[in-house]
């Protein structure tokens, strides 16, 4: 039976081999780890601590700031080192608290035990997803608990489990899955907990079998939760494009998944919920893979969050030899961040770094020409909408025809058209800037 | 033959109605303007650039006879078309001081550390969009000269990886202003000797990491101004053109060299 897929997508190279075969280790930080305060969507979370404090591994260092904020959690014992802007990933300069770790990695009373005796309200579930901080980390960052808040959770029919990891050279998700299956679907029973009619899909591509076979072990004799092999394309893992794969449901300009009876989870998300709930233990490290051409052993490890991007390339085994570094990206090659610096901490919702010894997007840029209207965006665009209409508007500063005819600020940024554009035209980068130009006017 | 001369008369006919149908509708439907308009118009620069406030220059003359816009509002004519304009309207022109735009950065290839490799749209706002920036500086100019291609008058060119304006073609149209996304530009008269040459508002040792060209914040220029003309906000100084003399004591004193007689 041909496996479910979407509309449109590419499929780019994988590379996923690089990081795949590697067991996953625990990478302990050496130096001071940097927690930027704005670590999701919202709000950005008001400090706690003040400079010279003593903090705990697993103590919360600053609160969240109002319903859609998180907190945010110290992953090391130590002391605060300052409180002060830094660049981060996405190259502004932002709040954040630096610890000096001390190496000790002292826990804060009260995390390992389970605090409940079995019986657990919705309030009890949502209450432990907020004190632990846990934001969606499969990239977006929004507030777990926000999002798990429903005024009519009656409604929720699906609830998914996105182990799809579409982007190339990322492997963490798989590794997780094999490693945590169990905990993933403890994590999406409790979920289901909150939505009592709903059934837990968990979405893998099948280009990672070994995944599939571990969920599908513990998933046996389940009546609620199924594992759902699917396609490997790219963007399958986008939200959208995963439920109308799972559920049959598209979403329509504007809608939120809920809007069609969905809410979708990443595998990390629901393991971080179990840990959470059953252990009170908070948002403190996540699997992480480093890899690309010039890493001299690419693999994925458990790291603790506010570690340096340049120190987890180290622990990856630095550099290979007699290869020169071209880029280094926060994330995959498709939707990843190039870093202008390698001193910015790793956030609880970023999933890899990939360091390449060749750039791709310069060679583009030295081919580029003009549009030559031959339609393959359009075709590529995983939620149809119209790429080259969307340059042409941008182009003109023209945003009411990229906002209102065009649907723009839908585009999720999967970079699709810009692959497969002919004239190696930077339609990503373009619909980027411009989604942010026109969301800054509007906060005005 | 006569199939020529039948041919002639009757496009000559047609020619002729179709002439005092144009003739008729003209005056029929005449719009009625006021040659003040007209000849205010006449006199505005034409480039359309909106720095006025107008959609373009018709609707700027237009403002200026039905008095809602100031004789003097057009900042790119200046003070010549200003006091033409006055003359129509039988006005006394204001005095109009000639403002130029003023790029507050020096941080060029020698003086700026460079970070990172941009590689992408090759447009300052791009740039800041995805977050890399070719200098270690957070706050100076990436010199991909968006400010160069807002100006309608070819006033700013890069030069060695900064944005510098020609103060003879610069009108003060304030287009490269709003386009610039560190805000380095700034309207100053164009008298004004000296300047700041740099947006930096961190305090002197960071800025010193990062540029050799940098103010530091350190307020020599401050105790050394007569006319209280100079002072440090928000770790930066900043000259008052209403009160500086142009006496030149803060540049001679200032240890990073970034006051500067400006046209240097």
């Amino acid at each position: 039976m041909r496996l479910k897929t979407f509309r449109g997508g590419i499929h780019p190279e994988g590379h996923k081999e690089q990081s795949k075969g590697q067991p996953v280790r625990a990478y302990l930080p050496k130096g001071e780890l940097v927690f930027p305060v704005s670590q999701h969507i919202g709000k950005p979370a008001r400090p706690v601590v003040a400079k010279g404090d003593p903090v705990l591994a697993g103590q919360i260092i600053a609160e969240a700031d109002g319903f859609v904020s998180a907190n945010i959690i110290s992953s090391c014992s130590g002391t605060v080192k300052a409180i002060e802007e830094r660049h981060t990933a996405s190259g502004a300069r932002a709040v954040c608290i630096v610890i000096e770790n001390d190496g000790q990695y002292t826990l804060a009373p009260g995390i390992g035990k389970t605090p409940h005796n079995g019986t657990l309200s919705s309030k009890d579930i949502l209450d432990a997803i907020k004190a632990a901080g846990i934001v969606g980390m499969g990239g977006a960052g929004f507030p777990t608990h926000v999002k798990l808040t429903s005024k009519n959770p009656e409604a929720i029919d699906y609830v998914i489990a996105n182990g799809s990891e579409c982007e190339p050279y990322i492997t963490c998700d798989d590794r997780l899955m094999q490693d945590e299956n169990r905990s993933i679907v403890e994590g999406l029973r409790l979920v289901l907990q909150l939505f009592p009619n709903a059934q837990g899909v968990i979405a893998i591509e099948d280009n990672k079998p070994d995944a599939i076979r571990a969920m599908e072990a513990v998933c046996a004799g389940e009546k609620q939760i199924f594992v759902q092999p699917v396609l490997a394309k790219y963007p399958e893992g986008g939200e959208r494009n995963l439920i109308s794969v799972i559920s049959g449901r598209d979403l329509r300009f504007g809608q939120l998944p809920a809007d069609v009876g969905c809410m979708v989870c990443n595998v990390a998300t629901l393991h971080a919920i179990y840990r959470a709930v059953h252990f009170s233990e908070p948002l403190m490290e996540r699997y992480f893979t480093v890899s690309g051409d010039a890493v001299a052993s690419p693999c994925t490890m458990k790291v603790r969050i506010g570690t340096s991007a340049a120190e987890l390339i180290e622990a990856a085994g630095g550099v290979k030899e007699g290869c020169t570094v071209k880029k280094v990206l926060s994330g995959g090659p498709m939707m990843g961040i190039a870093l202008s610096a390698l001193d910015v901490p790793v956030c609880k919702n970023n999933n890899a770094l990939t360091v390449l010894a060749h750039d791709e997007v310069e060679k583009a840029q030295q081919q580029l020409t003009a549009c030559i209207r031959c339609g393959r965006c359009t075709r590529a665009c995983p939620i149809h909408l119209t790429p080259q209409m969307m340059a042409d508007a941008a182009e003109h500063g023209d945003y009411e025809q990229f906002e209102k005819r065009l649907y723009g600020l839908d585009c999720f940024a999967c970079g699709s058209c810009t692959y497969v554009c002919p004239a190696k035209r930077p339609l990503m980068q373009l619909f980027k800037q411009t989604k942010a130009a026109i969301l800054a006017a509007k906060r005005k | 033959m006569q199939a020529i001369m039948t041919a002639t008369a009757a496009v000559g006919v047609i020619g002729l109605l179709l002439g005092l149908l144009l003739v008729t509708v003209d005056k029929k439907f005449k719009v009625e303007t006021d040659p003040k308009e007209q000849a205010i118009r006449g006199y505005l620069p034409g480039n359309n650039c909106g720095a006025c406030g107008y959609a373009g220059c018709d609707a700027m003359a237009s403002a200026i006879v039905h008095e809602e816009a100031p004789v003097n509002g057009c900042p790119v004519g200046g003070a010549s078309v200003a006091e033409q304009i006055a003359h129509i309207m039988g006005v006394e022109a204001e005095k109009t001081e000639k403002m130029v735009a003023f790029i507050k950065c020096s941080g060029d290839c020698e003086n700026a550390a460079s970070r990172a490799h941009y590689v992408g749209i090759s447009d300052c706002v791009s740039a800041v969009a995805s977050g890399l920036s070719p200098w270690t500086c957070d706050y100076g100019c990436l010199g991909f000269g968006s400010c160069a291609s807002a100006c309608p008058f070819g006033a700013i060119t890069v030069e060695n990886g900064v944005a510098v304006v020609n103060r003879t073609l610069c009108r003060a149209c304030g287009k490269c202003i709003a386009v610039c996304p560190k805000h380095l530009i700034e309207l100053v008269p164009d008298r004004a000797p000296y300047a700041v040459r740099c947006s930096n508002r961190d305090r002197g040792a960071a800025v010193k990491k990062v540029c050799t060209a940098g103010c530091l914040a350190c307020k020599l220029c401050e105790k050394q101004c007569e006319a209280d003309a100079i002072h440090v906000e928000n770790s930066i100084a900043h000259i008052d053109y209403e009160k500086c003399t142009g006496c030149g004591k803060c540049a001679e004193k200032c240890p990073v060299g970034v006051i500067r007689l400006r046209n240097k």
